[in-house]
């Protein structure tokens, strides 16, 4: 029998999956794939808690996180090809203007 | 039988996702992204939750998905990518470690105490119609607040990305660029 625990657990380890790939990238792009996975397991665990709770609650902001996940994307892809055409890199040490 | 498919589910998307954060290839991280995110509908899908399921694969697998399909169009991503690591064994305890305390810390007041249902589903509605009911009456503030935020997001997306628009930076010479730096 598969428990509200289950779920979590496995929200909580793509979650640091997700966390680990944010530490650990330095192209934006893949920067940005790393926050798509960090924003699903917040889905799974809103849908998760929701289903298990009979509560309508949880898959609300799902559907909000949703929301907020593709205009992320817009603006951040946005950005990023700004800072291309400005830089000709999306690698972040390349943005290091600061010497020290 | 959903015992099963849960784990199924879950050792695929965990995999998946794994690539995504490991792989030096853009591509086969996107691929595999989608991939994750196809199968945590599915993951909805045992849930109950079907109308989240149906637009996390219309938003997530088409839309955003295809978004970062085209803007991999305008970045020179046929390389693998190279990324410098100077203390890997760290990130990981760092991002491991940061994951763990947020979740535990949003995870406490489930443990604690008896959480009480504040919108349960309607008696013998379909999901769908019972995410409508909640959605367009308790939730229609944040609802019109979420549909301006996306329209502010489309208008930023057009305005940002469509700036110098005839200026191609891959068609350009090498001698040309510092030239454009400097106007930019």
């Amino acid at each position: 029998m598969i428990t509200l625990n289950h779920y979590l657990i496995l929200s909580g380890l793509l979650f640091a999956i997700g966390l680990v790939g944010v530490v650990r990238r330095k192209n934006l792009l893949m920067l940005f794939f790393a926050t798509e996975i960090m924003l699903n397991a917040a889905n799974l665990a809103f849908a998760a808690t929701s289903s298990y709770y009979h509560d309508l609650t949880g898959q609300m902001f799902a559907f909000f996180i949703i929301a907020v996940a593709a205009s992320e994307v817009a603006v951040g892809l946005g950005l990023l090809i700004l800072l291309y055409k400005k830089y000709g890199s999306i690698n972040l040490d390349d943005f290091t203007i600061m010497k020290g | 039988m959903i015992t099963f498919a849960f784990y199924l589910f879950a050792v695929l998307i965990t995999g998946l996702f794994l690539v995504t954060v490991m792989s030096k290839n853009v591509l086969y991280a996107m691929t595999s992204l989608a991939a994750g995110m196809v199968l945590i509908s599915g993951l909805f899908f045992i849930l109950g939750a079907d109308f989240l399921g149906v637009v996390q694969l219309i938003v997530y697998v088409g839309a955003v998905m295809a978004v970062y399909a085209f803007a991999m169009m305008f970045f020179d991503l046929s390389r693998d990518v190279e990324e410098r690591h100077d203390k890997p064994w760290l990130i990981f305890l760092l991002g491991g470690g940061i994951a763990l305390t947020l979740v535990v810390m949003f995870a406490a007041p489930i443990m604690g105490e008896a959480v009480h249902a504040l919108y349960p589903p309607v008696a013998g509605a379909t999901n769908p119609q019972a995410v409508g009911l909640v959605l367009f009456t308790k939730y229609l503030l944040p609802f019109e607040v979420a549909s301006v935020m996306l329209l502010v997001a489309m208008i930023a997306g057009i305005i940002l990305a469509g700036k110098k628009m005839e200026i191609s930076l891959s068609a350009m010479d090498e001698d040309i660029l510092p030239d454009t730096k400097e106007n930019a």
